[in-house]
C-alpha cells in the first residue's frame, strides 16, 4: 500500500525529533513559522524607521563619520519647516500629484471603459496601450527628453502641426511655466495603462445580469454608467488613486532623467530635494527629519484612504 | 451634531476618527499649500497630532 506524503515524512522523522515536536502545540509551531518573516520586518522596516527617527534629531554628517555626533533636538524640523525653498518643493510635488491623478483616473477609466466593449481588435489594442507602462523610467526620461527637444524634437513638431506655433520657439524642459507640465505629461503617458489596467479589471467584475435588469427597467446608458458601472468600479478605482499617490508623491528617477529638477528648482519634487539634501550636502540629520516629515504625511494620507476604501467595499 | 458630541464624549471610535481624518487633510492641505509660510510651518504638527490620533481612537469601540 503506498503511504502518502504525511505518512512517509513522519515515517522518515528520527523518533528522537519526532517525540519533541510531538509536545509542540499548534500555536508554538505557528509561532515558529511567522518569526522568520517578524524578525526580517524588524530589520528591514521598523529598526531603519527608529534610527532615521535617531539621526533626525542629531547634527550627523555621513560624509564626517569621525566628527563629534551632536543631539540637535528639534532644530532639524524648525528649519525644513522655515525653510522657503522646502515650501517650494512640496508645492511642485503638489502640482505634480493633483495633475498626474486626475489625467491618469480620467484617461485611464475612459480607455478602460472603451477596451471593455467588444470589437474587433480588442486585444491587440490592449498591448498597445500597456506597453509604456513596461519601460524603464530611465529610458523614457530619456527618450522624452529627446523628442522635448526644440530643434529636432517630434513633440514641437506636433504641436506646430496643430497650433502653428513655431517649434523653435519654446523649449518644453527649458521653460519655467513648462517644465513642470512636462513631467506631468510624460508621468500620465506612462502610468495610464496601469490605471487603465486596474479599472477593466474593476469594469469586468460588475456582472452582466446587473445590466440585463437595468435593460427590464428601462434605465438609460447615463443612468446605467452612473448607478451601476462607477459604483461597482469605485474601490478598483479608489485602489489606483492611492497607488498612483503613493508612488508619485515619492517620484525620483523619471523627473531626475527628464528635467533633473530645474529649471531653477521649478521640477525639483521633494525625494529628489530629499537626495540631494542626504548624498550631495551630506546632511544626514536634516534629511532623516525630511524623510520622517514625509513619511509622517504619507503614512496619515494612506490611513484615511485605507479607511475610505474599506466604507466603499462595505457599502 | 448631538450625536457627533455624545460619540466624542462617550470616546466612541466614529466621530473621533473622523476629527482624526480632519487633522490629517487639513495638515496635508496646509503643507502643500502655497498661501503661506507660517500654515506651512504647523503643518507637521497637525498632521502628527492626526495621525496618532487616528492610530489610537483606532482602538475605540465603535
Amino acid at each position: 500500500m503506498s503511504l502518502n506524503l504525511a505518512q512517509r515524512v513522519a515515517s522518515a522523522t528520527p523518533p528522537k525529533l519526532a517525540r519533541r515536536i510531538r509536545g509542540v502545540s499548534d500555536r508554538t509551531i505557528a509561532w515558529l513559522f511567522v518569526t522568520p518573516t517578524i524578525l526580517l520586518l524588524l530589520a528591514v522596516n521598523i529598526f531603519p524607521l527608529i534610527w532615521t527617527i535617531r539621526l533626525s534629531l542629531t547634527n550627523f554628517r555621513t560624509n564626517r563619520p569621525n566628527n563629534p555626533v551632536e543631539f540637535v533636538g528639534l532644530e532639524n524640523y524648525r528649519k525644513i519647516l522655515t525653510n522657503p525653498d522646502t515650501w517650494a518643493s512640496l508645492q511642485a510635488t503638489a502640482h505634480f500629484l493633483i495633475w498626474t491623478i486626475v489625467l491618469q483616473v480620467v484617461l485611464g477609466f475612459s480607455l478602460a471603459y472603451l477596451i471593455n466593449k467588444k470589437f474587433r481588435g480588442n486585444d491587440l489594442w490592449t498591448t498597445l496601450i500597456v506597453l509604456p507602462m513596461m519601460l524603464s523610467p530611465a529610458v523614457v526620461g530619456n527618450f522624452w527628453t529627446f523628442l522635448y527637444q526644440p530643434q529636432i524634437g517630434l513633440f514641437n513638431y506636433f504641436i506646430e502641426f496643430f497650433s502653428g506655433v513655431d517649434p523653435a520657439s519654446f523649449s518644453m524642459i527649458g521653460d519655467v511655466s513648462l517644465a513642470p507640465w512636462t513631467i506631468v505629461l510624460v508621468d500620465t503617458w506612462m502610468w495610464t495603462p496601469f490605471v487603465m489596467l486596474i479599472c477593466l479589471a474593476g469594469l469586468r467584475s460588475i456582472p452582466p445580469s446587473i445590466y440585463e435588469a437595468a435593460e427590464c427597467d428601462r434605465a438609460s446608458k447615463w443612468r446605467q454608467f452612473w448607478t451601476i458601472t462607477l459604483p461597482m468600479a469605485l474601490p478598483f478605482l479608489m485602489l489606483a488613486v492611492l497607488f498612483r499617490g503613493i508612488e508619485n508623491f515619492k517620484m525620483f528617477d523619471l523627473v531626475v532623467q527628464l528635467t533633473g529638477g530645474g529649471p531653477g528648482a521649478t521640477t525639483l519634487l521633494t525625494s529628489i530635494d530629499l537626495k540631494r539634501e542626504a548624498f550631495e550636502k551630506w546632511r544626514t540629520g536634516f534629511a532623516s527629519a525630511y524623510a520622517v516629515i514625509l513619511f509622517v504625511t504619507v503614512f496619515g494620507l494612506a490611513s484615511i484612504y485605507v479607511k475610505a476604501l474599506n466604507k466603499v467595499k462595505d457599502r | 451634531m448631538n450625536d457627533f458630541i455624545n460619540g466624542l464624549l462617550r470616546l466612541r471610535r466614529g466621530p473621533w476618527e473622523m476629527v482624526a481624518t480632519v487633522l490629517i487633510a487639513l495638515g496635508v492641505v496646509m503643507l502643500m499649500q502655497p498661501i503661506a509660510l507660517v500654515l506651512f510651518t504647523y503643518s507637521f504638527l497637525v498632521t502628527l497630532i492626526g495621525t496618532v490620533m487616528f492610530i489610537v481612537v483606532s482602538h475605540f469601540p465603535e
